[in-house]
């Protein structure tokens, strides 16, 4: 319990830090959100007007100071490009890639863990090798071509599915789950291998140990085994796998909602990031590192809870 | 079978026959699908529009940065916007010439310096209130006042005064501008309620539709405008505009039905999208043009000698075959071509290894030129740059050259490095692209170029109103830029776009923007 | 040799085929690389074994340059990215304390930055070369790699082998490379195949950023992104480089397997 107030609470320091270093990255950046807005049509005095109207003519340490009192006040402030407010905006994307992340998460670590499960009760026979093959295929191949094949033949010329995942408040969860049908599919088979591949090499590495071979000679089914003796054990570096993969199906999906025309928060951090919008990218850096760092820490507790010796500290 | 044909296309005209019904009919005449398909679409054209339904536009180019603010719009999702809940002025009409929205009329003083421009009345805007001369004034106002931030600005720089006059609106220019009336077709400028001073981005205007959502860089949503003065826009009860940024994506949410048009349809693929029975492919010619540029003023470029060199080294029919893909023609290093109106052709610069190492060899340059390009600099600039890197190579130019990040390009390389790709949308008029780049003061002069004869003709030709003298005086300024320039032009672009079967009433356009100058989806409807 | 199973022998037959024409690229390739020798898209013919690319390049010579590039560049950067993110990790494990604790936390740090806004930096402070590209992959990747380390590190530190080392005297890097590698070794050597995937394709995500390979030079996740829109079309110039990633992958995670298994037979002598 103690590690884990002390957890959150270093936590929240490093989201302090990686908002200062977020903050200090974009200023870095060539460019301003002035000169992005305007863009082509830039003349010197409307880039100028503009500067004085954003307030970008403050010292840099002033505005992120001001950012970080509005932030602490729950108030992320309106974004210089558009004038529109963030948590209203952030709330709707991020909910989407929620929806989007839980059910391809839903589908992919089970069935991930299994596969992984299976590959070790047939080693080396053809279960194994096959899993491994469509698994390492699949991720060897870059997503947006996954997408498009998958479009291609199930939207296109099947008409199963659709090719634009948009989804919106008016549609109901099937409809909604129909709609991001192959998303989810493309970022399943993308997540799939890593998780499996980790599962399969973690509990082969206990395999050797005494207890299993205890456990054999009890006369335990190969499945009981695997399932009651070695995957326990192995959870350490499985957790830690799983953990990354969900990390990358909420923050790394960009590609895909691209792909899928889906409004998730990837896309809404790079057209800002690319107009140098510092509050937004400020709010969607703190909210991905908060995944991180929220993660990683559920990563740590859970491997100390799965082994007794690092429960019971000597 | 004609007889029954024309029975048919009849039924059709007056609405009493469906596309369904006329396919199946002419198929039982024995007719092929794509010929009866087209056949209809001729027959319902004639019929007139159809009012009522949802179009479905997947338009590509636009963030979920953008803003409702007309003067900051930058890209063809917020222009397409913008056309759908406000007006101009004046219009850019499909041949060229002027089409006459919020000013019903406009007449020029003799020496073309004062402008009056009659205000329509009895139109209102979507709150309710009647637009008046007084809105026209203000909102010219927010884009050309001193602490203004519009995108505008630029070409509203020569005015000295404005002022209203009843249901007029005057304009006095510094100098004496025959385009005055071209230059407020400008997509920023659309008449807001009091020149949306108040409340820029509240998307109230004179418009078809009214916005009903408004997710910016995903999806916004219009509905037809009940007090709408113009019958002959806006056809749907509903227009969704779907941002689909990835080419790939927007070419299969048409073909699965999901969006009934599409703009930017990838060149490389366009054939093959357009063999599908029920899709249409639709090419407009325009101004736009994709470019190297040099500055002029730049070593090694300042050389006149390997500017040519380079002029020569560049393939540009095979830039068209292979970026375009036979969708443009070929540039002749001046932003002109015949989509303006005073055009005279020049004689062609063609690829021609020799007298490019002749000219590398006067010029006495021996290093390796740098080029930067971007893939959003223009569709397929690296592939362009590559290409131009090869014909060069064979005589015995060499060029290097480096990806910059799509990111920050039109900040940080555009107009600040010395060679790089770009890409130009056109103008309307000779005098407002040369005003724009080539003028030796302008701000956006991304060549350097600085030739004080061609800036003495362009404000001669300003004042000209013989159409005769001022046609050679832009086809020797064209002559100027082509031979003494930083311009490399090896192709102007047309517009792809792609409509279902399930809309009619295309209009060919030569002029503007994609989407039939973004008008399709008010001008189109959704066929019976 | 005789032990080697058969699948190992095709990963290793297809892994060295690879590298080898990775290193005699120029003596192999049948044109240049930038060379424009045909028109666009051409089917595969006697003169273009694979067909020409999407600006009439040859395809089988773009893909045999382009397979130098990004199997050098992902070779380096999973080589760096595992020594520093498994050494550092196992050191935690060992150490445990603050130092455990600042290294973890740090690393949270890094992964929290987001990659186009970390790469954009990089891009806008330091010059564009191999080496740098490099050592960004290689670093970015590192923290993933530590996780894993001392994920599994920990669990084996207080194992009574190594508790029983520690009160011998033994000091950390003996007790890193005698006692926790060799038991963490299988996850590891797992991860390491997994890590060289997302490296070839990492290099064409960056290339596109502007951080990284310029044209005409490209490596092969770069070779499918330039062909894309043909691929719903069947052409394959897409789909073949495609292949060539896939195949590596499989070849490269079929010897990562056999070493593997070598691993584990070797500390349990069961087999």
């Amino acid at each position: 319990m103690k590690l884990v107030v002390q957890r959150i609470a270093l936590g929240l320091l490093l989201l302090l830090a990686v908002s200062v270093l977020i903050f200090a990255g974009t200023i870095i950046l060539p460019g301003d959100v002035a000169q992005s807005i305007l863009g082509q049509s830039a003349t010197p005095e409307a880039l100028a007007n503009l500067r004085e109207e954003l307030g970008l003519n403050e010292p840099a340490i002033t505005r992120y100071f001001d950012w970080l009192f509005a932030a602490l006040q729950g108030d992320l402030g309106v974004a210089l490009t558009n004038g529109r407010d963030i948590a209203e905006s952030i709330g709707q994307r991020m909910s989407n890639t929620l929806f989007l992340a839980f059910w391809a998460a839903l589908i992919s670590v089970p069935l991930a863990i299994l596969l992984g499960l299976i590959a070790v009760r047939y080693k080396d026979r053809w279960p194994d090798k096959a899993i491994s093959a469509i698994t390492l295929a699949s991720i060897s191949i870059p997503e947006f071509l996954i997408g498009y094949l998958l479009m291609y033949f199930i939207a296109v010329k099947l008409g199963w599915f659709p090719s634009v995942a948009m989804i919106g408040d008016h549609m109901n969860l099937l409809q909604k789950l129909q709609a991001i049908a192959l998303p989810v599919m493309v970022l399943t088979l993308v997540v799939l291998a890593h998780m499996m591949r980790m599962t399969r090499a973690a509990i082969l590495n206990v395999m050797q140990s005494a207890y299993i071979e205890t456990a054999e000679l009890k006369g335990l089914t190969g499945f009981q085994v695997i399932a009651r003796h070695a995957f326990p054990n192995a959870i350490a570096p499985i957790v830690n796998v799983v953990m990354l993969n969900l990390a990358y199906l909420v923050v790394g999906v960009v590609v895909i909602e691209v792909v899928f025309v889906y409004p998730g928060m990837g896309q809404y951090l790079v057209d800002h990031v690319s107009k140098r919008d510092v509050p937004v990218v400020q709010a969607c850096g703190l909210i991905f590192a908060a995944v991180y760092i929220g993660l990683n820490m559920i990563a740590d507790i859970v491997s100390i809870l799965a082994n007794p010796r690092l429960r019971h500290p000597k | 079978m004609n007889d029954q044909l024309n029975h048919m296309a009849g039924q059709v005209a007056a609405g009493k026959m469906t596309r369904r019904e006329f396919m199946g009919k002419a198929a039982a005449l024995g007719i092929s699908a794509a010929v009866a398909s087209t056949m209809f679409a001729g027959a319902a054209h004639a019929a007139g529009p159809v009012k009522g339904g949802t179009i479905r536009v997947g338009i590509q180019g636009g963030g979920s940065s953008d803003s409702l603010d007309p003067a900051l719009a930058a890209n063809a999702t917020a222009t397409q916007v913008l056309r759908l809940w406000g007006e101009p002025l004046l219009e850019l009409d499909p041949n060229g010439g002027l089409w006459p929205r919020l000013a019903e009329s406009f007449e020029a003083s003799a020496d073309a310096r004062v402008w009056t421009f009659k205000i329509r009345s009895g139109v209102n805007f979507s709150n309710g209130q009647t637009m008046t001369a007084d809105d026209v004034l203000a909102t010219m106002e927010r884009h050309s006042g001193e602490d203004t931030k519009s995108g505008a600005l630029g070409i509203m720089r020569g005015i000295k005064d404005m002022r209203v006059d009843g249901d007029q609106f005057i304009v006095e220019l510094d100098k004496p501008n025959a385009d005055l009336p071209y230059l407020l077709t400008d997509y920023h400028l659309l008449i807001q309620p009091g020149g949306g001073k108040d409340d820029p981005t509240a998307a109230i205007g004179t418009g078809p539709y009214v916005l009903k959502s408004v997710e910016p860089g995903v999806r916004f949503v219009g509905e037809k405008n009940p007090d709408y003065w113009d019958d002959t826009v806006g056809h749907a009860d509903t227009i969704e505009l779907i941002v689909i940024n990835d080419d790939t994506a927007r070419v299969a949410a048409l073909q699965s039905g999901q969006v009934h048009m599409i703009n930017r349809v990838p060149p490389r693929t366009a054939q093959l999208v357009g063999r599908a029975p029920n899709i249409n492919l639709r090419t407009t010619s325009g101004p736009g043009h994709y470019v190297f540029i040099m500055h002029t003023n730049t070593a090694p470029f300042d050389n006149k000698d390997l500017r040519m060199a380079l002029k020569y080294g560049i393939n540009r029919q095979e830039m068209v075959d292979k970026i375009l893909f036979g969708f443009g023609s070929v540039g002749n290093d001046t932003p002109i071509n015949s989509s303006y109106p005073l055009f005279t052709e020049l004689e062609q610069r063609e690829y021609d290894p020799d007298k490019a190492a002749f000219h590398l060899k006067e010029s006495g340059f021996d290093g390796t030129v740098l080029l930067r390009t971007s893939d959003n600099s223009f569709p397929g600039a690296p592939d362009a740059a590559a290409l131009f890197q090869q014909s060069c190579g064979s005589a015995g130019i060499n060029i290097e050259i480096k990806r910059e990040p799509n990111d920050g390009y039109w900040s940080e390389v555009w107009n600040k490095q010395p060679f790089c790709t770009s890409y130009w949308g056109g103008r309307p008029t000779q005098d407002s692209m040369f005003s724009t780049a080539y003028l030796s003061t302008a701000d956006w002069n991304d060549t350097r170029f600085n030739n004080e004869q061609f800036d003495q003709l362009l404000f001669a030709a300003r004042g000209e109103l013989d159409e005769g003298k001022r046609t050679q005086m832009y086809a020797d300024m064209s002559t100027i830029l082509r031979d003494e320039g930083g311009l490399i032009c090896p192709m102007f672009n047309q517009f792809i776009d792609a409509t279902t079967s399930d809309v009619d009433g295309w209009i060919d356009s030569q002029n503007g923007f994609d989407l039939n100058n973004f008008y399709a989806p008010m001008t189109m409807w959704v066929a019976a | 040799m005789k032990n080697i199973p058969i699948s190992a022998m095709i990963g290793l037959f297809f892994t060295a085929l690879y590298f080898l024409m990775a290193i005699f690229a120029p003596l192999l390739a049948p044109y240049g690389m930038a060379e424009v020798v045909g028109g666009v898209w051409e089917p595969s013919s006697s003169k273009h074994l694979l067909g020409t690319d999407n600006i009439g390049r040859d395809l089988l010579s773009r893909m045999i340059y382009g397979g130098r590039t990004t199997i050098f560049i992902a070779t380096a950067a999973t080589i760096l990215s595992f020594v520093t993110g498994s050494v550092l990790g196992f050191f935690a494990a060992v150490m445990g304390g603050w130092v455990d604790q600042v290294l973890s936390r740090f690393v949270d740090l890094i992964m929290s930055i987001p990659t186009l806004i970390f790469a954009l930096v990089v891009l806008s402070v330091m010059p564009v070369t191999l080496p740098v590209l490099i050592l960004v992959m290689g670093l970015l990747d590192s923290t993933r790699v530590y996780r894993l380390a001392r994920a599994v590190a920990v669990d084996i530190t207080v194992m009574d082998y190594v508790e029983a080392a520690r009160l011998r005297g033994e000091k950390i890097a003996w007790i890193i490379f005698r006692e926790i590698l060799p038991n963490a070794l299988s996850p590891l050597v797992a991860e390491m195949g997994l890590r060289f995937i997302f490296a070839v394709l990492f290099v064409s995500t960056l290339s596109f950023l502007g951080l990284g390979v310029q044209p005409p030079e490209a490596d092969w996740g770069g070779i499918v992104k330039e062909n894309k829109e043909g691929i719903v079309y069947g052409i394959s110039a897409a789909l073949l480089p495609a292949v060539a990633i896939a195949t590596l992958a499989i070849s490269v995670n079929l010897v990562a397997d056999w070493v593997l298994n070598r691993t584990t037979s070797l500390k349990g002598g069961r087999g």
